[in-house]
């Protein structure tokens, strides 16, 4: 695909590793970043909010972006506390941008899945979530073909106007290797960003979350070849259906709580 | 002017003009090397050729004796037939000696070339033809007609003899020979063995080789170079170069190489000759060896400022590689395939970021979990956790310690079930023993060796300085590690970064407590046992007696198989070759479990987690596999201490903790 005159930009952040809890490069961004490059190569521009530290071993998180063949990342400085959101809006105000891809939810940290749609908010952008591949790009209409990934495999082709903000799934391409030369040479373009305090999570309570509690699975199975069966056997659809009517809807609702032994 | 007249003026033209041509020939080629980046020029080396040509190199050609004794007498009738022509023809002595001398060392090259030209006459597969098929026939004219021109000067023929139509004969003849010999040896006949061979051997890049020396370590790279790894051949070192060049093309190492065995689209000897072209320029049209398989030859061309992979040399083939070292140790020349193998890995991986397989996500588990499958690093030690074990650590709380006789270096077969086995079984003999040892625990990572093959030095040299440092905190007197992979990596590649370790691997460790009678072994057993050497134990560490003598004290009569100790097969499972998994006809491990069933043994005693692994992964039935400290435990006489039961035995080590 050439789109040379498209204007793409990525918003990447520090990823966290889910065992070792180190910082990586975020899963989703990384996907984000693979399907820019696939769509504008170099042209691609890249950008985060936040710190760099001065420690190089602390910069691996985001230089593991930049071994994926950026040549740059653009970095708005702010201090920890400040609304990543707001000073990323003020930024792509003053910016021509066609189309922002995140991740659908950062790794850590407040992970709430809302910067996408605060920030269309802000922009007035249409936004888009959950897309696995950009499939065209029509520059005359203004319009881009995108393929959105829905649970179990499925796939929704939606047509949007440019300019959009996408969040990129787990489904999309898998991210290139990042290479170390690369990641090592690549620059950090660094500006002061304004200085916006995040006011509504200063007053907040941060606590560990729990895990959520999990159905059992029973199995009653007599025999080996059963219980093979039971454990590797994809849970089959179908189940589900689409209701309409307020009646109808509520019958269905006390349907399963009845069922399920909660009424 | 009669015939011999002319001759003589005539040979002392053509031998000078000859000289000179060669000479300029060693000029252009010396240019080629010095494309290549700068290293260490070893000097002195220089002057050890001699050495090392009768020594350590005539080792290695005498692995097959028909062809050593070929090589001495063509070889020798050579060198010695050329040192006299020039005396005679050049500087014009006329002594008499050197007459007969030079009709002596003729006719011992003329011999030597009679059994060359046996050899090819249906030559083994890997010999390469073309133009080697033509150098018996050059061989056998150049020293026929030296002497039959040097006859007639001896006085056992008359002067003029055969007139002036066998002087032209001899002319031609000179001229084919000479053309062949010296000109060819400098521009690019297959004498070029011989010219670049000798300079190789004295500037080898790995001096410690030779005098039964070893040197098998990786070498380390600056990583705040700004191009890393080898991306086309001018990035290699000026003496790679070189030793390129000293390709004898004797398929030597095709013999011993696992993946084109396998079918893998490797063959070393291709390999290097497309080192060659690439640093010549050219295309590999005019190869006439054995292909990589599955690849044509002819379809691929190269240049010194032309990147390698995908141009010269396609990526799986540098991917099909187990670092085995196989070629390596059978090279006569004493070329170093792997180091170039590496060197190139490290430009796809750190550079282009294009490990095939899964070899990205094992470097990315490398660096967020320190293991290559990305476990919990936190739950390094749930394997022992029923074993007690004592842990290097400064929190007394835990009963941690800072001193122990012994570091016990677990490796990632903490997170394998099959190898865990092996661990508790090197633990209760350590025991047994009443052996004073302790371990890292999660403060311990991979060694880096797989990083370090798939060409990622930066993750490499993390992980290996971050386990200096930590060992670094304690005292012990030596390391013990069941993984000769990481026995490799700690002994001969953490001395680069300030690691100096007396490491042992757990046979050669198990080895000295028997000879010290502080392990009593059952010899009694009857077991149809062979024994499969680990690359990184044997070939690069030179390690075949220990777990031999081990097994003999079991009383086992070791049924060894046909390619055994440096010349044995490996699994497959080194070098990152399960990770890159590149396909071929066939699967190595297979391939050598065949080798096991050749000997008719029912079980295979390996001495390796990796080696473990790829023997049991071949499908049933098949001879049984284990590791030799699991044979020791069956075989354990359990008399030197009172009581061995499990819990009593870890109370009396830990009281002297």
């Amino acid at each position: 695909m050439s789109n040379n005159n498209l204007s793409v930009i990525s918003l990447v952040s520090i990823g966290e590793h889910p065992t070792s809890r180190r910082p990586r490069r975020a899963e989703q961004d990384a996907r984000a970043i693979e399907l820019g490059i696939k769509l504008v190569g170099d042209n691609l521009q890249t950008l985060h909010a936040g710190k760099l530290s001065d420690d190089p071993s602390q910069q691996t998180a985001l230089r593991s972006y930049l071994g994926m063949g950026l040549s740059e990342i653009h970095l708005l400085e702010m201090s920890e506390n400040a609304d990543a959101v707001l000073v990323i809006a003020e930024y792509l105000k003053q910016q021509k941008i066609d189309i922002i891809l995140t991740g659908v939810r950062a790794e850590n940290g407040e992970s709430s899945g809302m910067l996408p749609y605060l920030l269309a908010e802000q922009l007035g952008m249409a936004m888009v979530t959950s897309i696995a591949e950009i499939l065209s790009i029509d520059e005359v209409n203004q319009q881009a073909e995108v393929l959105q990934a829905l649970p179990r495999g499925q796939r929704r082709k939606l047509k949007i106007d440019l300019p959009f903000i996408a969040s990129v799934d787990m489904a999309a391409a898998m991210p290139r290797q990042s290479a170390f030369g690369p990641a090592m040479r690549g620059q950090f373009e660094a500006t002061q960003a304004a200085t916006v305090t995040d006011q509504e999570s200063s007053g907040w309570q941060v606590a560990d979350a729990k895990k959520r509690p999990k159905r059992l699975k029973i199995i009653k199975a007599k025999t080996a070849a059963d219980r093979f069966k039971a454990a590797t056997a994809k849970a089959s659809g179908g189940g589900g259906k689409v209701v309409h009517g307020v009646e109808e809807s509520a019958q269905a609702i006390l349907d399963l709580l009845v069922e399920e032994g909660l009424v | 002017m009669s015939s011999s007249e002319f001759l003589s003026q005539f040979l002392f033209t053509l031998i000078s003009f000859a000289i000179l041509l060669t000479l300029v020939g060693a000029v252009k080629r010396m240019l080629l090397w010095s494309q290549g980046q700068s290293s260490t020029i070893h000097w002195l080396g220089l002057l050890q050729i001699p050495r090392r040509y009768l020594v350590d190199l005539h080792h290695v050609v005498a692995r097959d004796k028909y062809m050593s004794n070929t090589h001495v007498a063509t070889a020798g009738g050579f060198v010695l037939s050329s040192i006299l022509i020039i005396l005679l023809y050049v500087f014009q002595l006329k002594l008499q000696i050197l007459t007969w001398a030079l009709l002596g060392s003729s006719l011992l090259m003329f011999v030597g070339s009679i059994f060359v030209m046996i050899r090819r006459r249906n030559p083994p597969p890997n010999l390469s033809l073309g133009k080697w098929q033509r150098l018996p026939k050059s061989l056998m004219v150049f020293s026929l007609s030296f002497f039959i021109l040097t006859l007639p000067a001896t006085g056992i023929l008359p002067s003029d003899t055969g007139g002036w139509l066998l002087a032209v004969l001899l002319v031609a003849g000179i001229i084919w020979g000479i053309g062949e010999m010296f000109f060819g040896m400098t521009w690019g006949g297959p004498m070029k063995h011989a010219f670049a061979g000798a300079l190789h051997l004295g500037l080898h890049r790995r001096q410690e080789r030779f005098g039964n020396g070893q040197s098998t370590g990786l070498k380390a790279i600056d990583l705040s170079a700004k191009k890393l790894g080898v991306e086309k051949p001018i990035d290699f070192k000026w003496n790679q170069l070189l030793s390129f060049d000293a390709c004898v093309e004797c398929g030597r190492c095709e013999n011993n190489c696992p993946a084109f065995a396998a079918g893998q689209p490797l063959n070393p000897k291709k390999l290097i000759q497309d080192m060659v072209i690439g640093m010549a320029g050219g295309d590999d049209a005019k190869f006439a060896g054995s292909p990589y398989p599955g690849i044509k030859v002819g379809t691929h061309k190269g240049g010194a400022i032309i990147p390698i992979v995908n141009v010269l040399v396609e990526s799986d083939t540098l991917w099909s590689c187990t670092t085995c070292r196989a070629c390596v140790d059978a090279c006569p020349m004493m070329i170093e395939h792997v180091d170039a193998i590496v060197d190139m890995r490290r430009f796809e991986t750190m550079e282009k970021g294009q490990t095939p397989g899964k070899g990205s996500e094992i470097l990315e588990n490398l660096s967020a979990t320190d293991n290559p499958n990305g476990f919990d690093p936190s739950s390094r030690m749930n394997w022992a956790a029923d074993q007690n074990l004592t842990v290097f650590g400064h929190d007394e709380k835990k009963q941690e310690v800072t001193e122990a006789d012994v570091l016990l270096w677990i490796g990632d077969a903490a997170f394998d079930m099959r190898n865990q086995r092996t661990l508790r079984a090197i633990i209760k003999l350590l025991r047994a023993a009443d052996v004073n040892f302790a371990v890292l625990g999660d403060a311990e990572f991979d060694s880096g060796d797989l990083a370090r093959r798939l060409g990622d030095e930066a993750t490499f040299q993390r992980l290996a300085t971050s386990n200096i440092s930590t060992m670094n905190k304690y005292q012990f007197k030596t390391i013990v590690t069941a993984d000769p992979h990481a026995f490799h990596c700690i002994k001969n590649e953490y001395v680069e970064f300030g690691g100096n370790y007396n490491v042992m691997h757990h046979t050669g460790f198990f080895a000295d407590l028997v000879t010290e009678n502080k392990l009593l072994l059952d010899n009694s057993k009857e077991l149809a046992l062979t024994y499969h050497d680990p690359c990184y134990l044997g070939r690069y560490n030179g390690e075949y007696d220990a777990p031999r003598f081990l097994l003999e004290s079991m009383g086992v009569k070791i049924k060894e198989m046909d390619r055994s100790k440096s010349t044995a097969r490996c699994c497959g499972g080194g070098g990152g070759a399960p990770v890159t998994d590149i396909p071929g006809k066939q699967r190595i491990p297979d391939m050598r479990m065949a080798d096991v069933v050749e000997t008719k043994a029912e079980i295979v005693a390996v001495a390796c987690p990796q080696c473990n692994l790829m023997l049991e992964g071949v499908v049933e039935p098949r001879p049984e596999v284990k590791d030799i400290a699991e044979l020791m435990l069956d075989a354990l006489i359990e008399g030197g201490i009172e009581n061995t039961g499990e819990g009593v035995v870890v109370n009396m080590v830990g009281a002297q903790l």
